[in-house]
């Protein structure tokens, strides 16, 4: 299993001018992609978007064909919007990179397991709803030495990752909030890319 | 192939949303817009982006619209009731200028309709303080325009209720 802290600094440390949707554990502030970012303006996270962060990834990267696009998503994150895997697939835009971080919970609520947790093929998912390549990661070895290779595929692709359960049990009042705010990354990102 | 008593064809709308520089619609098709999936198809200025279910359309608009496009989602009522959470966090949240052509089914001028869809869709969109216009005919559809400029000026997600059904001649 992979700490969710390293998972997200190796696929950041590979950004070379990607634009991140990261959502959930992915996305959290003490341990997630705000802590480590190399390039915050090119962040657009969407905690609490109740499984939507691949089909915003996927309206970025049609948008955006020239920059890749990184989809941190969170397994049942994934679940809550199945049908995203053929939606996103059919259109099969090559710059989308989805980077499933399963860790079989729902870690924000306190731990209780996901649907089909331990049991569901996310890799043959993912084959099957038609994405171009599909990569898995159970240690944090084979993902740093095998991003470029990642990287190199054509897209979409999907990476499922194996990580450690973080798991949230502060009151949702007490957690920290981060510091930018979704609203922010929205008014901020068309003009970091001269859109708007 | 004729529907009877149509009076909205595609290219009414299509042209609309030309003439508005869409260049996306994100949608599910229903029976309301069903003859204008042929003539989508074969207009090379607007890409359209079919989804499973119409919760993706708001989030998929959403990334097309930060990344510099001008999208419009197009889905029947009964999938505005299924994509609350995202018109709430991906429209709202966000100051989404989005336009939702909606289908409107149920819709009829002639009596109470039996059908749940239209009894409600106003009111959904009246609880989520959201505006609408109505198109029943080919010289209602330059309202997309009105809705487009709306979106644009106050920075929210506005509907266009489509209430007939297309005919295809």
């Amino acid at each position: 299993m992979i700490n969710n802290q390293d998972a997200v600094r190796v696929i950041d440390s590979k950004r070379d001018g990607a634009l991140f949707v990261p959502t959930m554990n992915a996305n959290n502030v003490n341990f997630g992609l705000p802590t480590v970012t190399t390039d915050q303006k090119m962040d657009l996270p969407v905690s609490g978007a109740m499984g939507k962060a691949s089909s915003l990834a996927l309206g970025l990267a049609l948008a955006q064909p020239d920059k890749k696009v990184f989809c941190l998503d969170g397994d049942g994150s994934l679940l809550m919007n199945l049908g995203a895997l053929v939606t996103l697939a059919n259109k099969a835009p090559k710059n989308l990179y989805h980077f499933l971080f399963n860790n079989g919970v729902y870690a924000v609520t306190g731990g209780q397991p996901i649907p089909g947790s331990g049991q569901t093929d996310w890799e043959n998912m993912a084959k099957a709803a038609g994405y171009a390549s599909v990569f898995s990661f159970d240690n944090l070895e084979d993902l740093t030495t095998s991003m470029d290779e990642v990287l190199d595929a054509v897209g979409p692709v999907f990476i499922h990752l194996e990580v450690e359960p973080e798991i949230e049990n502060t009151p949702v009042q007490y957690r920290t909030r981060p510091s930018r705010t979704v609203q922010q990354a929205f008014r901020e990102l068309p003009e970091v890319l001269g859109v708007r | 192939m004729t529907t009877h008593e149509a009076v909205l064809h595609p290219p009414a709308l299509i042209n609309e949303l030309k003439k508005n520089n869409i260049t996306h619609i994100v949608w599910l098709p229903d029976s309301e817009t069903n003859f204008m999936y042929q003539t989508l198809m074969a207009e090379p200025s607007i890409d359209l982006v079919p989804v499973c279910r119409e919760g993706e359309t708001m989030a998929i608009a959403a990334g097309l619209w930060v990344g510099g496009k001008k999208p419009v989602v197009l889905i029947q009522n009964t999938g505005i009731f299924e994509s609350g959470d995202s018109i709430r966090g991906l429209g709202l949240d966000i100051n989404q200028p989005l336009v939702m052509l909606i289908g409107y089914r149920g819709w009829t001028r002639r009596g109470a309709t039996p059908d749940s869809a239209a009894k409600f869709i106003e009111h959904i969109l009246h609880a989520w303080n959201l505006n609408y216009y109505l198109i029943e005919s080919d010289a209602d559809a330059d309202r997309i325009g009105l809705a487009v400029e709306e979106a644009d000026r106050t920075q929210r997600p506005v509907g266009v209720l489509i209430g007939a059904e297309f005919g295809s001649d």
